[in-house]
């Protein structure tokens, strides 16, 4: 149950970020997912990636819809607000949330039957608005909560725990993204934290709509023999393409990498995340050539992991329209109004 | 009968052609001539090509609503002819375009008919045939002038201000007034004998529409983020906000915008963009009108329970389903009350006029701030989207917005620890923050089962413990929402109650029963929940007759659930055609019911 408290003890040698807070700083609640379930890994780097950014974690928007995936921004970072919204609607709540406070960091966690069926809509023009914000979507391809039953996004051939196998087409939400024009398209595996945690980071520093899938087993439900989003499937045909780093504008962070192969992309902010290119001829900032890529490699059966597609140059949600740099939120009631004896003046108008 | 300053003028024409400008001239000279003046639109669901009515109502007494009568119809539309001349009241007077030769079988005897050949004068007179087919609509402007003796100054200074940036479009406009002013002065008996007269009773008054108005509270309001989908008849709503903001809300020193206006993929994602917007603290809306609330019902509820402000316009329109989308109707009231599944209620403003639009646009959004809850206005089309003359608006310089509840970065500061849903004053509403404010300030909203403290639960007694303080809050609403229109003429058992765009009809049909000897005590609601006053004055009378727009009796399904109403002294006056309300409905059905043995 969520309301049951870690305990609070910090051990003295755990590292400290920028803000003197502790990766345990960016905890919370105890999860109530199935035990091994794929998402608790997600939320451990969320946890990772939100510490070693040093965020005030009041200045963060944990934001969700429905399902398994939805319930999980109560497992991470306690200090920030978090909103758990109605199913397939948690790309609306962060839009005008983010609308009304553009000075906070927005983390959506969605799953593939949150984003893909219901919330379709709002996801394809979440990435249309190019709301700055950081999108997860931790992917299994079935329904937990209601006990089995597929999702859009599982794949032909998948077989459930009992009945038939899928017969439908899968939405990849990867490709989907790519059609639609999203700035930042990653892919990874929840097993994999030394690759998702950069990931996620690249995600939340993008000043844009950053799509984060991750294929996230389910181990009731999806684990078995026949699945293709179980974790021996995952991991047998993980195809890593492109794995980054993270650079702070400061430059800490810089070594542990070839840099014979490292392909650096200079962010809005200033920092850099360091694209390696596990392909060499594997080029991010194409649409074109991520296209053909991911449909080579689904058609030769493995899964492309990696900084998929990136693209700094599209002005996000508030830039597209001109909107004022300080928060809507914040500004004066005085200062939204007309001046004194305007209303006169508009109301001449309708005499 | 008609009489002078006491006049009714319906002008059918074409959709598209432009006749929306000349039938706003028209209307605009007479209430510059300080005669109080209405103007009602009759138009299809479509672009261009079908038939439109405007109708414009002199009234002398200042009256709101649709009048029963037609006393001059202008009949520019040859596909409407026929219908249009069997509407005019015994009496009246048919204008009609003599370019082309009449069916002489449409003839009536009881009425007079003026041929005026607008059509060959404009082919003679102007060139391009978008110019002729414009100016056209100008000639019966002029025609109509001549005929009631409307000061063509006026006029003149009306097209100076609206051609000010094109002065070659002030002479040629006045060229087309004048193609049907001499005309009809050469060639009828001008002016007619219920001509108008100038009077000095519109010199505070504005005419205007419910939307322009609400769209200009919510500038007022202080609203920064607008979400909505378009949907008739609420769309001018939005596009008055974003013609206000465009001038009233640039920063001057970045000259970047301090508002955003999102056009949502449909309704669901603009109720939950407005949701987050308000739960982030801005002050926002959503414009929308019924087929838009069955949508957005699952984020009222959830807003309901979480306890999110959110301020949603709903400018009612015909139902059921699509209905008719460009008539009008109060029949939303039941749904908008209880929207989404679960126990949940709704704070409900119901504006009478655009006056109202806008005051109660601002009430709105204190309202959602102070109770941190949905409250929707509840309009229809004929507010909304038809010229009503009310008194100007006022702003109060000194007046200070109601955000409610919120604490500030030093409050949380001072404190040991913040609960979302904690009851501390008592009244039923409990404090809230907003994000970005203090790492203390934090909770996870919700709309699964909570406890007090804000944490998810599954326990009976902590559920019930939040859902009944909501019924407590509920209670504290009642007192903060807007007072009843209450009037006794002569007290006596008999009372007539109504709601929103009933006012104006059921104001003027207590006018012609008191002529007729018929005292009747009068409430208009403005809110739900009803308060005390409406409780007691439903107790205080033997009969009620309650007026409004919808086939099952709405309002009083409400009357009845809050306010322990007795049903069998409620008697319903239903009027759901889509048509506007008019004062001779309400007569006649008072009447009637007095002649089957109702008190009175």
């Amino acid at each position: 149950m969520t309301y049951i408290k870690k305990p609070g003890i910090v051990h003295p040698s755990l590292p400290k970020n920028k803000l003197g807070l502790t990766s345990r700083d960016y905890e919370g609640a105890v999860s109530t997912l199935c035990a091994g379930c794929g998402h608790d890994s997600v939320t451990a780097a969320i946890v990772q990636a939100v510490f070693e950014l040093d965020i005030e974690p009041h200045m963060l928007a944990k934001m969700s819809g429905i399902g398994c995936s939805s319930k999980t921004p109560a497992y991470f970072v306690q200090q920030s607000h978090g909103f758990n919204s109605v199913h397939g609607r948690m790309p609306s709540v962060t839009t005008g949330a983010n609308a009304a406070n553009r000075n906070l960091k927005y983390i959506g966690v969605s799953g593939d039957g949150d984003s893909l069926s219901i919330g379709a809509g709002q996801f394809v023009h979440a990435i249309r608005r190019n709301i700055n914000m950081c999108y997860i979507l931790e992917n299994n391809g079935v329904y937990g909560l209601t006990k089995g039953q597929f999702s859009a996004s599982a794949d032909i051939g998948s077989k459930p725990k009992k009945g038939l196998p899928n017969q439908q087409e899968p939405i990849d939400p990867v490709s989907t993204a790519l059609s639609l024009g999203a700035t930042y398209i990653a892919r990874s595996f929840s097993g994999d934290k030394a690759q998702l945690v950069p990931l996620i980071k690249g995600a939340l520093v993008h000043d844009g709509f950053s799509l984060v899938d991750i294929i996230s087993p389910c181990v009731t439900f999806n684990d078995h023999d026949g699945s293709t989003k179980s974790y021996a499937h995952t991991r047998q045909k993980d195809h890593h393409v492109v794995d980054i780093d993270y650079i702070a504008p400061a430059g800490e962070i810089t070594t542990a990498y070839d840099e014979g192969s490292a392909m650096p992309v200079e962010l809005h902010d200033g920092s850099k995340i360091m694209l390696h290119k596990v392909d060499s001829t594997y080029d991010p900032t194409s649409r074109a050539i991520a296209f053909k890529y991911l449909r080579d490699r689904f058609n030769a059966g493995e899964i492309t992991t990696g900084l998929l597609y990136l693209n700094d140059s599209r002005k996000e949600m508030h830039d597209l329209m001109g909107n004022i740099d300080m928060p809507l939120a914040d500004l004066p009631m005085q200062s939204l109004r007309p001046a004194k004896g305007e209303l006169e003046k508009i109301l001449k108008r309708y005499r | 009968m008609a009489a002078i300053n006491d006049v009714v003028i319906k002008i059918g024409t074409v959709n598209g052609t432009g006749s929306a400008s000349a039938n706003g001239l028209l209307r605009k000279a007479i209430f510059r001539m300080g005669i109080p003046v209405v103007g009602k639109n009759y138009f299809p669901s479509n672009i261009q090509g079908l038939p439109t009515w405007y109708e414009i109502r002199v009234t002398r007494d200042g009256y709101q609503a649709r009048s029963d009568r037609v006393d001059i119809m202008v009949a520019m539309n040859a596909q409407t002819y026929a219908k249009d001349m069997t509407d005019v009241t015994p009496g009246g007077w048919l204008v009609y375009d003599s370019t082309w030769p009449r069916n002489q079988l449409l003839d009536r005897e009881d009425i007079i008919v003026v041929g005026i050949p607008f059509s060959r004068m404009c082919n003679e007179h102007f060139d391009g045939v978008r110019t002729r087919i414009l100016m056209k609509n100008i000639a019966y402007v002029g025609a109509i002038a001549a005929l009631l003796d409307i000061d063509l100054e006026v006029i003149k200074e009306l097209l100076e201000e609206t051609f000010a940036a094109k002065q070659h479009m002030i002479a040629s406009n006045m060229d087309a007034i004048h193609l049907g002013y001499d005309f009809a002065i050469e060639n009828v008996a001008c002016p007619l004998p219920p001509k108008v007269e100038r009077m000095d009773a519109t010199s505070d008054q504005v005419v205007i529409d419910g939307n322009t108005a609400s769209a200009l509270g919510c500038v007022y309001a202080g609203a920064t983020v607008g979400a909505w989908y378009p949907i008739t008849p609420s769309t001018s709503l939005m596009d008055g906000f974003r013609s206000f903001c465009a001038q009233y809300r640039i920063d001057p020193e970045s000259g970047k915008r301090t508002y955003a206006i999102i056009q949502a993929e449909d309704e669901l994602s603009a109720i939950g963009m407005v949701l987050g917007a308000s739960w982030m603290g801005a002050r926002a809306f959503t414009p929308t009108s019924g087929p838009g609330i069955s949508l957005m019902s699952e984020f009222i509820g959830y807003a309901y329970y979480a306890e999110i402000p959110a301020v949603i316009f709903n400018v009612q329109r015909t139902g059921p389903s699509t209905g008719m989308p460009t008539r009008t109707q109060q029949s939303d009231i039941l749904c908008c009350a209880y929207a989404s599944h679960g126990d949940t209620k709704h704070i409900l403003l119901f504006p009478s006029d655009p006056y109202e639009c806008f005051t109660m646009s601002v009430q709105a959004f204190d309202l959602a701030e102070r109770l941190q809850t949905p409250v929707m206005v509840l309009s229809d089309l004929d507010i909304g989207m038809n010229d009503w003359m009310v008194p100007e608006f006022e702003w109060d310089e000194d007046y200070v917005h109601d955000r409610g509840k919120v604490l500030s970065a030093d409050d949380l500061e001072e404190m040991e620890a913040f609960y979302r849903y904690l009851d501390v004053d008592g009244d039923g509403i409990p404090y809230r923050t907003l994000p970005g404010t203090h790492p203390k300030g934090s909770y996870f909203t919700r709309g699964s089962g909570h406890t007090a403290l804000g944490a998810y639960t599954e326990n009976a007694a902590d559920y019930q413990e939040v859902v009944d303080r909501l019924l407590d809050k509920w209670e504290t609403a009642r007192t903060h929402v807007p007072e009843p229109d209450i009037a006794y003429s002569t007290f006596n058992k008999s009372a007539i109650l109504t709601v929103g765009s009933g006012n104006g009809a059921c104001k003027e049909a207590l006018d012609r029963l008191g002529k007729q000897n018929v005292g009747l005590n009068y409430c208009c609601v403005k809110a739900f929940p009803f308060g005390e006053s409406v409780k007691d004055f439903i107790e205080k009378h033997e009969v009620i007759y309650v007026v409004e727009q919808n086939r099952d009796a709405q309002l009083r399904t409400l009357l009845i659930l809050d306010c322990d109403a007795a049903p069998d002294k409620i008697v319903s006056l239903l009027h759901y055609n889509g048509i506007p309300l008019n004062a001779g409905f309400v007569v006649q059905k008072v009447l009637e019911e007095i002649s089957k043995g109702r008190a009175a």
